[in-house]
């Protein structure tokens, strides 16, 4: 892990706008994430959210906007460039994403092989790694997806994220269903993780309680733009999503243990 | 620079050089040096990262599983200059040390093997009656309920596997009677017999072959699309759903699939009887150059009363072994997609096996019967 890239800017995003059949869902819409910070991104459901994610890895191409990772656009990357930058970071979905046919082990050994030509027992091997990693128990490793609590394959799907060791980790909603302790040990985990591994962290939630621990910085999704700044900056701002998220009575209780 | 690791010392004091690129990307090679340590290491061994470049977690991981591996238990480790995430991997690994190790594989041998396959076999089959039981129960229901006739699914079914499967059908009879009846009247031209050709093809389109090529077809079209779409949402917790919400996935999905597709496959065996006759009656014209009232006449004298309904019978009748074995595929659809597509594949199978075997016995009957 070199320190080199200490506050430098890892993720901007210019005038994005997106657009289906008529429905506007960003509006020139502009974000910036820096190295080592944990960002989250919140809004009410169908803003967008998962939208900017996949604007940002690349898998949507935006209507207009520029988009950059790494101080190189996304849309104009060679392929070579691609596979490159692909492997520094890691990613979780909203609804888990496992390959249903593989077990847990296998979904994670898949980019190992992919990526690292590993054989059989360094596999086994790294496997084992990033399933301990992500609090996993070892004979989940044999499971199929749909074997799995809901929480599990949380957990799996963090596995698979940090099988390439990232320096970017993308999570949409990884404390959703989970119960609440489970959901403040994810919440634990992530920031072990962020501590030990200096990773920087895009982090999707509607969880108040996880993001009052977690993140640094906050990104609301408001009309199609975001308005981003530390947690006090935002919840500071008058518009009334706002003032009902972070000032709402669920809110208060997160704070309070916070504050308090 | 390519990593590297130098052990030196000797007895009870080692001391292992870490160097060169030790990071993630590299593993596969790191991963050689590992293996060249030698067994049976003892004493204290001091691992010295300072000449590591970007040491990755999965390297950092990979020498201490194989230091594990090589001391046995009797190595005392410490690191030098390590990387912070050393020690976040050492915590790791007592931690995982404390939790149940993952489970021992099932037994392999032939007879456990055997074992397992003749269990599954007994269970499919019983889960199979049990199936069947189960529709004829909702069948019941039905006939006393008209209600529970899901109207506008049997139709959108109907759509599906009848309507749609029109113009295949038509190009399938029409071209395979149209080589029968060609092979046909090579033969009976040796026999100056050539006028039997109308014989030959109405008997074979209408009692045999109209109806079983379009099962077949039926069969592969809609068999499997029966087993992937059931299976689907079985895999999406979609039929839990509806037994959740009180609802009979067999009413619901199952039976009106089967009405559908035994009122379809009798109709579009109508049609391949029809386009089959029109293909033998086309090369009968041009090719054996009989006349179209000459094959007319012998149309009329070859049809008995029963050949038509001999075939046309059997229809409903293959109809409800495809849409029965298509359905309860896909109801056994559990946990994988992998799943998903070897049920669709035994659905295939499995009909189109049923409806030859069916026919077979059709066919012992007719002749009992003198039908
Ligand atoms: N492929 C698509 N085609 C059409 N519309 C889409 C598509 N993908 C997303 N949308 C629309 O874009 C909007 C934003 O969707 P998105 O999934 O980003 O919401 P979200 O902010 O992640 O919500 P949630 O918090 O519920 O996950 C929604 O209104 C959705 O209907
Ligand atoms: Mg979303």
């Amino acid at each position: 892990m070199t320190t080199s890239d200490a506050g430098e800017t890892v993720i901007r995003v210019r005038g994005l706008v997106n657009r289906f059949a008529g429905q506007v869902v960003h509006d020139g819409l502009d974000m910036e994430v820096r190295a080592r910070e944990v960002f989250g991104i919140v809004g009410g459901s169908g803003t967008g959210k998962s939208v900017l994610l996949r604007t940002i890895l690349g898998l949507h191409p935006p209507t207009a906007g520029h988009v950059e990772l790494y101080g190189r656009q996304v849309g104009a990357m060679s392929r070579a460039e691609r596979a490159g930058i692909v492997q520094r970071f890691g990613v979780t979905f909203q609804n888990g994403a496992l390959i249903g046919s593989l077990t847990v082990a296998e979904n994670v050994e898949l980019p190992l092989r992919e990526y690292r030509r590993l054989a059989r027992p360094a596999l086994d091997e790294q496997a084992r790694l990033c399933l301990a990693m992500a609090g996993l128990p070892p004979d989940a490793a044999g499971k199929y997806p749909a074997q799995l609590s809901g929480g599990m394959a949380k957990r799996a799907a963090l596995a698979r994220a940090l099988a390439l060791e990232p320096r970017l980790l993308f999570l949409d909603e990884p404390t959703a269903g989970l119960d609440p302790i489970s959901a403040a040990a994810f919440d634990e985990l992530l920031l072990y993780l962020h501590s030990q591994l200096d990773l920087t962290v895009v982090m999707i939630t509607h969880d108040l309680d996880t993001l009052f621990r977690t993140c640094g910085r906050v990104g609301v999704i408001l009309d199609g733009k975001m308005s981003s700044g530390t947690l006090d900056q935002v919840a500071a701002s008058p518009h009334p999503w706002i003032q009902a998220y972070f000032h709402g009575p669920r809110a208060r209780a997160s704070r309070g243990e916070r504050d308090g | 620079m390519p990593s590297s690791l130098t052990l030196e010392g000797g007895g009870d004091d080692w001391r292992l050089r870490i160097a060169g690129d030790w990071s993630a990307r590299a593993l596969a090679e790191t991963r050689i040096r590992l293996d060249d340590l030698p067994r049976g290491l003892a004493g204290t061994l001091t691992c010295d990262w300072s000449a590591a470049e970007s040491p990755g977690i999965g390297p950092a991981w990979a020498l201490l599983e194989r230091l594990d591996a090589v001391g046995g238990g009797r190595l005392r480790i410490r690191h030098v200059s390590a990387p912070r995430h050393v020690a976040f991997l050492e915590g790791l690994r007592d931690r995982e040390r404390t939790l149940p190790p993952a489970d021992g594989a099932r037994p392999t041998g032939s007879l456990a093997v055997l074992g397992r396959w003749v269990i599954a076999r007994g269970g499919d089959s019983r889960e199979f009656a049990a199936f069947v039981g189960r529709i004829v129960a909702v069948l019941a229901r039905a006939v006393r309920r008209p209600r529970s006739w899901r109207l506008p699914s049997i139709t959108r079914h109907i759509q599906e596997t009848g309507v749609t499967a029109i113009p295949i059908v038509c190009l399938i009879a029409f071209l395979i009677s149209v080589i029968v009846a060609y092979l046909g009247s090579q033969q009976l031209r040796l026999f100056g017999a050539e006028i039997f050709v109308v014989d030959l093809i109405t008997i074979a389109v209408l009692r045999e072959m109209g109806v079983l090529l379009t099962a077949i077809i039926v069969a592969g079209r809609s068999g499997s699309a029966f087993a992937a779409e059931i299976g689907a949402m079985q895999l999406n917790e979609e039929i839990d759903a509806l037994r959740a919400m009180g609802m009979d996935p067999v009413e619901l999905l199952v039976v009106p699939r089967i009405i559908a597709l035994v009122i379809a496959l009798p109709l579009l065996t109508v049609v391949a009887d029809a386009t089959g006759l029109l293909g033998g009656g086309l090369l009968a014209h041009y090719q054996a150059h009989i006349s179209w009232p000459q094959f007319a006449d012998r149309l009329r004298a070859a049809i008995a009363p029963t050949t038509f309904w001999a075939g046309l019978i059997k229809a409903p009748v293959f109809a409800a072994l495809i849409a029965v074995v298509g359905t309860y595929r896909g109801m056994r659809v559990r946990g994988s997609p992998r799943e998903l597509g070897r049920q669709t594949t035994i659905a295939v199978v499995q009909s189109i096996f049923f409806v030859i075997f069916a026919d077979a016995l059709f066919a012992v009957l007719f002749v009992r019967l003198r039908f």
